[in-house]
């Protein structure tokens, strides 16, 4: 048995822990925000965080996050929106097209922002480029963590942090 | 916009819920292209469309286009939405469904119509749109960036400014008022002289008793309150807290995984599988032989590709498992020499004599360019759910061609058509791969073999080595200049050619042209790939053009300019590039610029790329993008669609090849075939002019020109010349330091 903590909530699992976190989450837990892309850990769309850090979930194996915080796109909303800043952001800039990416781009945003809560664009170059985009959002991604740092630096001390 | 001039037929009901819907069928002529095939009766093509209106006052607009993140649920909503004078903020979008009984014109209208009673003299007219509607069903494709320029302004806009008509005239009859009285303003029927306003809800049931035709007169530009801006697109927020479901996410009770391997060469099958090999493996449920390919259906997609890897596989041998792709670029040389010497080349444009302007030119030019197959890559692997149960295969999967898909699935099983149910999911990434139903029929056949619902997912490897391909091709040209450097002739022969028939045609004002192809087939599947012969035509063209001005001596702008004097749209907007981009300033050391211009799908894009080449490494650092569509409906949305244009443009001049090794494609996944990332993306810059012409697609125009735009610019700041995609395989320092001062 493998006990997983995914956005709060306790799975028992009885499976092979050499399987990918990725299916776990899509498959056991049946939370499918979290999107396969290339199984090598080199598009980003996977991207989830374990205990915060972003982590890519299609080659993580399970029992690397047993007994671990998980957090996956479904799991990051707060506030009466129940939007992210990060999301509220992407909606502004209206950032997606075709959409698949941007679960792990969020992820990757919003790993980049608590641990640099205003990054430069080098900054942002270093946290998001593992992410790919095949319908080229990327000025927009940059434009949306811009935005973002700016909601959270307006609202910081007014907002209890994210729970993990 | 004018009159709208062609016959509509315009027939109105009320659905089981209490909406109104207006459906409306037009014959816009014939459809020329390779989709034409697909339509039964090819001399008439329809192209429909429904709003409902609901009782909270909610317009939907029922859309035959695939959302693949290009914006169409919205743009069309809006064109809808603009002639109708509807609150947007109560309009909705709905994909129409590619159900079967859309596929069946007596069901098709008791899905549209509910349980209305019709007048009778209205039958004959109904049965009339929907035969024709069921014969346009196999043409609800998503491509050739036609969604805007064909049901945008032939069916979304005609049914919004119908649904307007009918809905005053049933105020006017209500209110016992002459029609002029009224107008019709945010979903709502105002009738000033007697201070009295309604929804339009009130007067949907009204309006679906309205039986004449309708002759809507249609909005001009200046006219729109909705289009022109900038709203927001409604499948953003599903794509932002991950709940947009795609077709990978589809979820059924009892649902199995399967992954799938087909045999790597082309057009070979399967010899022998020894399942023995796997049959200590935990969760498989089974082993399917599709014929050219094996699949594995597990508990879970972890498990069934453990399987896979392991299962022992034999495939058939092939003549063309010695193939490399030397030898198929060898094959295309051959081909074009012996078309020449044989005097069989295949005459795709030609006008004035160019052996007369040979003959008499100051000199000739000569080059010869090149370009891989490419794989579209989308991010979402291939994938579909399917599951046959009670003498139907029901679908979900994310498809640009739902009823094509659904017949090609009843074709495989065997089935009626209307026994096939497709529910198309949000696209992952289309780009022309979503036209091909094979992941659909493998889902198919699996589920087909059990009694569950089986989840088909391909892995990378898989959808990066069984693509349908974007051509390798060879294009060669000659070109006359008289003495002042302008070109008199311009010759050009190519290989392949598929769509659209004038993506090698330049704007230019060269007296003597000379176009011709020869077919040289291989092996390798082929496949529309974002903006298709244009991807490679605007390469060629544009490149050889800046080496014509390149060998006159003049800016390569002005060049362009000068020889587009009898083409001023294409001009003004090659004009807007050059000024945005600040043409004449100086750049920094190692930077170079390169512009370029061509019309795909009716828009007109000229970009400029600056870009810095050190050490070998090409940055791209900064595109400037001219765009004249004839109106943007939806500018921010054009905005995206260039961005997007532009970063898989780039990607693909600059790194991507699928070359052919042993007859299957050598690469496998983004480590050998990468993508441009973040830290590479340039800065990009997008203007828009509104020009008033024929309206035009925004999907793909923004990727033809791009790549020349960047081997100009390499040009620019090298002084090396790319004939060559993608720019990767090129070392790149520079060579020859004089040239760069004549660019």
């Amino acid at each position: 048995m493998i006990t997983l903590h995914i956005n709060g909530q306790k799975h028992e699992l009885d499976i092979d822990p050499n399987t990918p976190l990725l299916w776990v989450i899509r498959e056991q837990a049946g939370l499918t925000g979290t999107k396969f892309g290339c199984g090598i850990a080199q598009c980003g769309a996977c991207t989830v965080h374990l205990n915060g850090q972003p982590v890519r979930s299609c080659v993580t194996p399970v029992q690397a996050a047993a007994n671990q915080q998980i957090t996956t796109i479904e799991g990051i909303g707060r506030g009466e929106t129940g939007l992210h800043p990060v999301q509220q952001a992407w909606i502004d800039e209206q950032v997606p097209q075709c959409g698949y990416c941007q679960s792990g781009q969020i992820m990757a945003a919003v790993a980049l922002l608590e641990d640099n809560p205003a990054p430069g664009d080098d900054d942002i170059d270093a946290a998001m480029s593992g992410n790919i985009c095949r319908c080229g959002t990327y000025s927009r991604i940059r434009r949306g963590i811009k935005r973002a740092a700016k909601t959270l630096a307006s609202t910081s001390g007014t907002e209890g942090s994210r729970n993990g | 916009m004018g009159k709208w001039t062609r016959r509509a037929f315009i027939t109105t009901g009320v659905l089981a819920g209490g909406a109104v819907v207006i459906g409306v069928a037009i014959r816009p002529g014939n459809r020329a292209g390779k989709v034409a095939p697909l339509i039964a009766g090819e001399d008439e093509t329809v192209f429909n469309v429904w709003v409902k209106i609901s009782p909270d006052n909610t317009v939907t607009a029922i859309i035959p286009h695939a959302e693949m993140g290009q914006g169409v649920h919205t743009t069309l909503a809006m064109m809808l939405a603009d002639e109708m004078d509807a609150d947007w903020n109560l309009v909705r979008s709905l994909e129409a469904p590619a159900h079967k009984e859309y596929a069946n014109y007596a069901l098709a209208k008791g899905y549209t119509v509910g349980d209305a009673d019709f007048p009778a003299f209205l039958i004959d007219t109904i049965d009339g749109i929907f035969l024709t509607v069921t014969q346009m069903m196999s043409l609800q494709i998503t491509g050739g960036s036609t969604s805007v320029p064909t049901t945008g302004q032939h069916a979304m806009r005609v049914a919004g400014a119908a649904a307007k008509a009918v809905l005053l005239q049933a105020a006017a009859e209500a209110w016992n008022v002459p029609l002029d009285e009224l107008t019709a303003k945010n979903s709502h029927i105002i009738h000033g002289k007697s201070d009295r306003i309604a929804p339009y809800a009130d007067f949907a049931r009204q309006a679906a008793e309205l039986s004449q035709p309708v002759k809507p007169i249609l909005k001009s530009p200046d006219e729109f309150t909705i289009l022109g801006t900038d709203v927001q697109k409604f499948d953003v927020p599903a794509k932002v807290d991950g709940s947009a479901l795609f077709g990978i996410d589809a979820q059924l009770p009892g649902m199995k995984y399967a992954t799938v391997k087909a045999s790597p060469v082309f057009g070979t099958n399967i010899k022998s599988v020894d399942e023995t090999s796997i049959q200590d493996m935990p969760g498989i449920r089974k082993v399917v032989n599709l014929d050219n390919a094996v699949a594995v259906i597990a508990d879970g997609y972890w498990q069934a590709k453990q399987a896979l890897d392991q299962l022992e596989v034999v495939f058939e041998e092939s003549g063309n498992a010695t193939v490399e792709q030397s030898e198929i670029f060898g094959q295309f040389a051959n081909d074009m020499d012996t078309a020449i010497a044989n005097g069989d080349e295949i005459v795709d444009f030609e006008t004035g004599d160019v052996d007369a302007a040979m003959a008499t030119a100051a000199r000739t030019v000569e080059a010869e360019y090149r370009v891989p197959y490419l794989a579209h890559a989308t991010m979402e692997p291939m994938n579909c759910t399917a599951w046959v149960h009670d003498d139907i295969c029901e679908l979900w999967t994310g498809t640009q061609n739902p009823l094509g898909f659904a017949a090609e699935v009843a074709g495989a099983l065997d089935m009626d058509l209307e026994d096939v149910v497709l529910h198309n999911q949000y696209l992952g990434g289309g780009f022309g791969r979503r036209a091909f139903p094979d992941y659909a029929i493998q889902a198919a056949r699996l589920a087909n073999e059990v009694h569950y619902p089986v989840k088909l997912i391909w892995s990378r490897e898989e959808d990066m080595r069984h693509d349908h391909y974007r051509q390798a091709s060879l294009s060669r040209f000659k070109a006359a200049l008289d003495s002042s450097g302008k070109p008199t002739a311009w010759v050009n022969q190519y290989v392949e050619k598929h769509d659209p028939k004038e993506a090698p045609y330049i704007p230019y004002g060269i007296d003597n042209q000379f176009i011709h192809f020869v077919e040289s087939q291989t092996h390798v599947p082929w496949g529309f790939w974002r903006s298709v012969d244009h991807s490679l035509h605007a390469f060629f063209t544009e490149s050889f053009i800046d080496e014509l001005a390149f060998e006159a001596g003049l800016d390569p702008y002005q060049y362009r300019h000068d020889l587009l004097e009898k083409a001023p749209r294409f001009r003004k907007v090659l004009d807007l590039a050059a000024q945005k981009s600040n043409w004449d300033a100086a750049l920094p050391e190692n930077w170079g610029r390169g512009i370029a211009i061509h019309r795909s799908f009716g828009t007109i894009v000229a970009q400029v790329v600056e870009v810095e080449v050190t050490e070998g490494k090409v940055r791209p650092r900064r595109a400037i993008c001219a765009v004249d569509a004839g109106f943007a409906m939806h500018p921010d949305g054009i905005k995206a669609q260039m961005e997007s244009g532009i970063v898989y443009g780039l990607t693909a001049a600059l790194y991507s090849e699928i070359s052919i090794h042993r007859g299957a494609v050598a690469q496998s996944n983004f480590h050998d075939y990468p993508m441009l990332r973040m830290n590479e993306s340039p800065d990009i810059e997008t203007y828009i002019i509104n020009s008033g012409e024929k309206i035009g697609g925004a999907g793909e125009p923004g990727t033809p020109a791009i790549a020349p735009a960047l081997v100009n610019a390499i040009f620019n700041a090298t002084g090396k010349r790319i004939r060559e995609l993608p720019v990767r395989l090129h070392e790149l320092t520079r060579e020859d330091p004089e040239s760069k001062d004549v660019a």
